[in-house]
């Protein structure tokens, strides 16, 4: 597949601070990448370089092969979903969605069969005549999409567009999106501070802190390996301990926990593990599983998503365990002891 | 029901002074001259009811077209403080630091504590024939004889801008602070080039901010005295001075009151179809 955006040792630097450096990657046409990070960052002014609102300090931005030095915002082949829509809030729907049309000097009847087939695809039809202060915010971020998905743009950009609504629209939205990116096939290049957002959505992820690019993967990989100290604390919920000494197949956190880990390369300094990595009740003989007795604190209900919160024995280690809701676990009450493995593999160290 | 009788009780302690301001120093005044306005003196010296007072209007041409004229300037004077405000508006709300922008604020609004007529006698001062304009050109050699500036219409125009134009400043201000960057970078985005993003975005967006300022202004020139009757000239008779002369030169209360309820009205009459023409809504240039 071809590239469509590549950014080139892309650095943006103000007065006394750096807020891009040297971010360096690619997307191939028709993918969805996401750039995942939490606010401050740098991902906001990284997509207002790609759209032309910023200037890079150093390196590229290039779209199709062609560098986009010197080119401003509205010659560029990109649109963008703004953070807060920036619906134009004098025009009723159709105007909204008309505007970037009647710019590009097209005949009445193109632009009006584009804004039909736009409006039928976001399910917006019916609404033309609408102000758009009369929308629900769903309806209202699907103007904004549908405004720039109409001028047929190379890439479209969006900022956090889901920020705004509330959690039961949002979880709705993601797979609206997501579907419709699919079935049109723009490039869609996405950022947020929502990890749940990146992951469910994306082709590609990449993970930003501090002006840099972590990592960038797979929404699985980044889950399942991630590269980086910042990515394994950053993307899902896991469990952080500082490690005290490592010898060739041990490790000791700074709370006492001992677990055996061989071929040892570097010296770890923090470790990771996951509360859907902890097995309960074990079999004694799982080939490299350490087994070790932890005692409930507390239990922690929230439906599918419920913790325990618990001690490691012989340590002043806290450890948060999944607890799977179904009826092999009913039993289980505060205060008692479980038994808990964790295979080799889920000890992530860096 | 504590509550409600303490509401109720705040409601008059705040509506009262309101009201008696409304209907000591507006309402009772205006039924009086409204009254009277329909009053004329007959062979017998009696007070009788009559139309003649607004018919002396429409019959002699001197008063309607004193107040044809005084509309239009009113008309013109209100585009050009538009002209002149919105770049003022503009930098002092999306281009400035809000530091400096209030620094500035204050420097216009210093006209305004001095009072308009020593602004009027300022601009008296600076545009007469030995004023500090002329003197200025003369020295510098660029004319011979000094302009005549001062007791024209132009002197008059001046006057009623800078006595206004601050009004027209505020309310334009205010709506262009409510604008959204984005919404220009969305624009700028979707290709629109700066002349589209101002006729199209920003002008459209602030429109309830010019017209709350474009009625106070021209509601302000048109019922103005002071500038018209000391900067502009004889040919600049202004219709509050027919007003002024009805009623302290002739002694015609009557004919003033009509000529008060008619400037009243037909201001009125030519807001209204501003209005109209321009979509606008009066209430939504109240908010």
């Amino acid at each position: 597949m071809d590239k469509i955006l590549e950014i080139q040792n892309l650095s943006k630097h103000f007065d006394d601070f750096t807020a891009v450096k040297n971010v360096d990657f690619s997307v191939e046409e028709g993918g969805f990448f996401s750039i995942l990070g939490s606010s401050g960052c740098g991902k906001t002014t990284l997509l207002r370089i790609i759209a032309g609102f910023q200037q890079e300090s150093e390196g590229d931005v290039i779209i199709r092969g062609q560098s986009m030095k010197g080119i401003p915002p509205e010659k560029r082949p990109v649109n963008i979903v703004f953070q807060n829509l920036a619906l134009f809030p004098m025009m009723n729907v159709r105007e909204n969605i008309a505007f970037g049309l009647k710019r590009q000097k097209l005949n009445k009847t193109d632009i009006n069969f584009k804004i039909n087939e736009m409006l039928e695809r976001v399910g917006l039809k019916g609404f033309e005549k609408k102000k758009v202060t009369d929308l629900s915010g769903g309806q209202r971020q699907r103007v904004a999409i549908a405004r720039s998905l109409v001028m047929n743009p190379s890439i479209l950009l969006l900022d956090e567009p889901l920020g705004a609504l509330d959690r039961k629209l949002r979880e709705h939205m993601k797979v609206e999106l997501k579907l419709l990116q699919k079935e049109i096939g723009t490039t869609f290049v996405y950022i947020t501070h929502d990890q749940s957002e990146a992951l469910v959505m994306s082709d590609l992820v990449a993970v930003m802190h501090n002006g840099q690019f972590e990592q960038i993967d797979t929404p699985r990989n980044l889950y399942k390996n991630p590269k980086t100290s910042f990515v394994a604390g950053f993307v899902g919920d896991t469990n952080r301990f500082e490690l005290q000494s490592a010898s060739a197949d041990t490790i000791i956190t700074r709370g006492g926990w001992k677990l055996k880990l061989p071929d040892l390369t570097s010296r770890p300094e923090v470790l990771y593990i996951r509360p859907e990595a902890l097995i309960l009740n074990p079999d004694n003989h799982m080939d490299g599983v350490d087994q070790f007795d932890v005692t409930i604190k507390t239990i922690l209900f929230d439906g599918s998503n419920t913790k325990l919160s618990t001690v490691v024995n012989e340590s002043h280690e806290e450890l948060l365990i999944s607890l799977p809701q179904n009826a092999q676990f009913e039993g289980i009450s505060e205060g008692s002891s479980l038994k808990v493995g964790i295979h080799r593999n889920d000890l992530k160290c860096f | 029901m504590d509550n409600k009788s303490n509401f109720n009780f705040t409601f008059y302690l705040l509506i009262v002074p309101v009201l008696l301001w409304l209907i000591l120093t507006i309402v009772i005044p205006h039924i009086e001259l409204f009254i009277s306005s329909f009053l004329v003196e007959d062979d017998m010296g009696d007070m009788v009811f009559s139309f003649d007072n607004y018919i002396e209007f429409f019959s002699q041409q001197i008063y309607w077209l004193t107040f044809i004229k005084t509309a239009a300037y009113s008309i013109g004077v209100t585009l050009l403080a538009f002209v002149i405000a919105f770049p003022v508006a503009f930098y002092l709300s999306k281009v400035t630091t809000k530091k400096n922008a209030g620094f500035l604020m204050l420097l216009l609004l210093i006209p305004l504590w001095v009072g308009e007529l020593v602004t009027v006698y300022g601009w008296m001062v600076l545009l007469g024939d030995h004023g500090v304009i002329n003197h200025f050109l003369i020295t510098l050699g660029i004319i011979e004889e000094p302009l005549n500036m001062l007791y024209t219409n132009f002197s008059m125009v001046i006057g009623l801008l800078y006595m206004s134009m601050l009004f027209m400043v505020i309310p334009v201000m205010s709506t262009l602070q409510s604008l959204d960057d984005s919404l220009i970078e969305a624009a700028c985005d979707l290709g629109a080039s700066k002349w589209v993003i101002f006729t199209k975005i920003i002008i459209p967006y602030s429109m309830p901010g010019i017209t709350s300022g474009a009625i106070i202004v021209f509601m302000l020139v048109i019922g103005d005295y002071l500038a018209p009757n000391l900067l502009g000239g004889k040919n600049s008779l202004w219709f509050t001075e027919q007003i002024y002369n009805a009623f302290l030169s002739t002694f015609n209360w009557n004919e003033g009151a009509a000529f008060g309820f008619l400037l009243l009205l037909l201001s009125s009459g030519i807001i209204w179809i501003a209005l109209k023409l321009s979509g606008q809504k009066l209430e939504k240039v109240g908010s």
